[in-house]
């Protein structure tokens, strides 16, 4: 079984992101860049889910900085990927999730055979959620999104995804595109000896001839300030004003 | 994710591979995760007990005996990395470090290098898991910068040995499993693998610390405790046999103090920017300015130093006397760093919400340990001139 998992650089949840002096992509001088959490759960999802076979691992994007992509490479090799394939882009930021995902479906096409395709549900940073999905279309096969629980048998997978109120389990033929929730896997940590290890994996390249860009940032901006607080009075006489203002102001609470 | 992100003045980064730099973070989530964030340390601290729970956590992240070979369970990993894991331990706290320190530079190497081959396959293995804790044994009550004065003896019973003599001021001690203990025999200094449970052996809490509480560290009495032949270290031979390991574990130390001052001025520089007197933040003082530059300046010193030990200690060019210089300036600057940040933090910082106190009081123990600042002193200053100060 051969499983592919996609991947992608995004800065650590804890960095505080700056706007660029472009006004339209974010200053990555500074920020630490991660594997993406739901990526990096699907890269551990994805290790019970081999078997005896194979695990690769595939990123598009920058070559060198804070957001090389052949860093987050090495990171899901240390989690225990078999190899990877790095997909050059040098204009990452400003990159479409279609162009993306024609990216990694020309990479995992070229590699002759796909079983299993787990991408996290989204990027951290962007929270497109489409490539998986789109990745789907463009290698025409199924695709179920957010799953929670996930097990591979006899060419087909069974996973648990999680909807409003309720856990579906769908069965699906394999191959599939899967995007993973939090819960697919718990967080794996690299040990430190397969960090080392990491580097002697092998990593090819794959050229994509990046088609123009379909949709263009044209302006970002830092979220809004939030408001500020409001005092609506002290003790036990103010509980029932809270929940009030909770519940029809804050949209906080549902009685 | 922690939003700590290290002091980097100069661009060390750029001088560290991309498995060195990897590495370092790998361990710093796991000292923000386990140590910091569930305020694990703090608890530890205020209990005066040592995580203990962390040990095999340890071993499974491949810190214990990092240097030494893949075939003892060793990590296979240069000086540098072993010393970038340090500074992140002792961020979290020297407590931590210290163990490790203990038993990858003072147990499982003298095992690698002084052991017979039976000895390095009995014991590295566990000791890299953490399955097997040790101690080192060579302070005594009234011998500490002294040890060539030492008091325990062994002397030989048959075939095997027998050992009498009180060890003090030993990390892990009570936790041990097997304690590295050094004793004057017929032949010189010799080094001895003493299981903890051979009877006449005891290993009392210290009690009372204000420094490393989150440690263990213990009297070892030895009243005849019967040893066979398998427990003497063959290639042991006088003195410098244990100080060679206090060498290895002090170039760990010259990088773990600096994890102890970057905690102590990531702590300071926030809390200054953050707190307002007299209608700006204390940052904008220029007091506060003055002892933030020193400490982020005698910290970079600090680095630099570090760095190039690493690569000399790598090329197999460091003396001792480069490691006298390392231990001396870095904790020195550490135990300064770690008193101005407790000031900055004003009546905060005695309080144990915030980690600069913790880390001050440690430092006094780090600063006098593993040979004191005035011995690393008159250490270089054989080394300069020739003349031994502190031998009579």
């Amino acid at each position: 079984m051969r499983v592919f998992v996609c991947v992608k650089p995004v800065p650590d949840t804890a960095a505080r992101i700056k706007v660029g002096g472009d006004g339209k992509t974010i200053d990555p001088s500074g920020v630490k860049f991660i594997l993406g959490p739901y990526d990096a759960r699907s890269v551990a999802k994805a290790i019970e889910c081999k078997g005896d076979g194979e695990l690769v691992v595939v990123s598009a994007g920058a070559g060198k900085g804070e957001n090389d992509a052949n860093k987050r490479l090495k990171d899901a090799l240390a989690l225990g990927a078999d190899r990877g394939i790095y997909i050059p882009d040098d204009a990452p930021e400003n990159r479409d999730p279609l162009a993306v995902a024609k990216a990694l479906a020309a990479a995992i096409s070229n590699e002759g055979g796909h079983d299993l395709i787990l991408c996290g549900r989204q990027a951290m940073d962007d929270q497109a959620l489409s490539v998986g999905p789109m990745l789907a279309t463009l290698l025409d096969v199924p695709c179920v999104t957010d799953a929670v629980g996930l097990e591979v048998a006899d060419g087909k997978a069974v996973v648990q995804r999680a909807a409003e109120g309720r856990v579906e389990t769908i069965e699906v033929t394999l191959p599939a595109v899967i995007t993973g929730q939090r819960d697919l896997a718990d967080e794996k940590y690299p040990k430190l000896k397969d960090i080392l290890k990491a580097k002697k994996k092998p990593v090819a390249t794959f050229e994509f001839a990046w088609p123009a860009p379909a949709y263009e940032v044209v302006s970002l901006s830092p979220p809004p300030e939030p408001v500020a607080g409001k005092i609506v009075g002290e003790g036990p006489d103010a509980v029932p004003e809270l929940l009030k203002l909770l519940q029809d102001e804050a949209k906080a609470l549902a009685l | 994710m922690s939003e700590f992100r290290g002091v980097d003045f100069f661009e060390l980064d750029d001088l560290l591979s991309d498995e060195e730099r990897a590495i370092r973070d790998a361990v710093r989530e796991f000292v923000d995760r386990e140590l910091i964030d569930n305020l694990t340390i703090e608890k530890h601290h205020r209990a005066g007990t040592f995580p203990k729970h962390l040990v095999p956590l340890l071993g499974e992240l491949d810190c214990l005996g990092v240097t030494l070979p893949e075939k003892y369970g060793g990590g296979g990993m240069n000086n540098v990395t072993y010393g970038l894991i340090n500074q992140e331990l002792e961020r979290g706290d020297s407590g931590l470090r210290s163990f490790v320190s203990v038993q990858s530079s003072l147990c499982m190497y003298p095992i690698f290098t002084f052991g017979s081959e039976e000895q390095k396959q009995r014991y590295l293995p566990g000791m890299a898991k953490g399955e097997i804790i040790g101690c080192f044994g060579l302070s005594e009550p009234d011998h500490g910068s002294d040890p060539g004065g030492m008091e325990t003896r062994a002397v030989k019973d048959g075939e095997g040995w027998v050992i009498n003599g009180t060890k003090r001021w030993i990390t892990n001690g009570s936790i041990a499993d097997i304690a590295i203990v050094w004793a004057q025999t017929p032949d010189g200094i010799r080094g001895f693998i003493v299981p903890t449970d051979s009877p006449g052996f005891s290993a009392p809490l210290i009690p009372g610390k204000f420094s490393l509480r989150a440690s263990v560290t213990s009297e070892l009495i030895m009243e005849d405790v019967k040893l066979g032949p398998e427990a003497l270290l063959p290639e042991t031979m006088g003195l410098k046999s244990p100080l060679m390991c206090l060498s290895s574990a002090r170039y760990g130390i010259v990088w773990g103090v600096i994890g102890s001052m970057m905690a102590v001025f990531d702590e300071a520089l926030r809390y200054t920017q953050q707190r307002p007197q007299f209608g700006k933040p204390l940052a904008g003082f220029q007091m506060v300015q003055e002892k933030l530059v020193w400490m982020h300046t005698e910290m970079t010193k600090a680095q630099l130093v570090a760095l190039r030990m690493g690569r000399m200690k790598d090329e197999g060019k460091l003396k001792h006397y480069h490691v006298s210089f390392g231990k001396r300036n870095n904790c020195w600057a550490a135990r300064e760093i770690a008193k101005l940040g407790r000031e900055l933090l004003g009546a905060n910082g005695v309080c144990d919400e915030y980690q600069v106190m913790r880390h001050l009081m440690n430092l006094e123990s780090v600063y006098t340990y593993e040979g004191t600042h005035d011995i690393h002193t008159l250490a270089i200053g054989q080394h300069l001139t020739g003349h031994s100060a502190f031998r009579g």
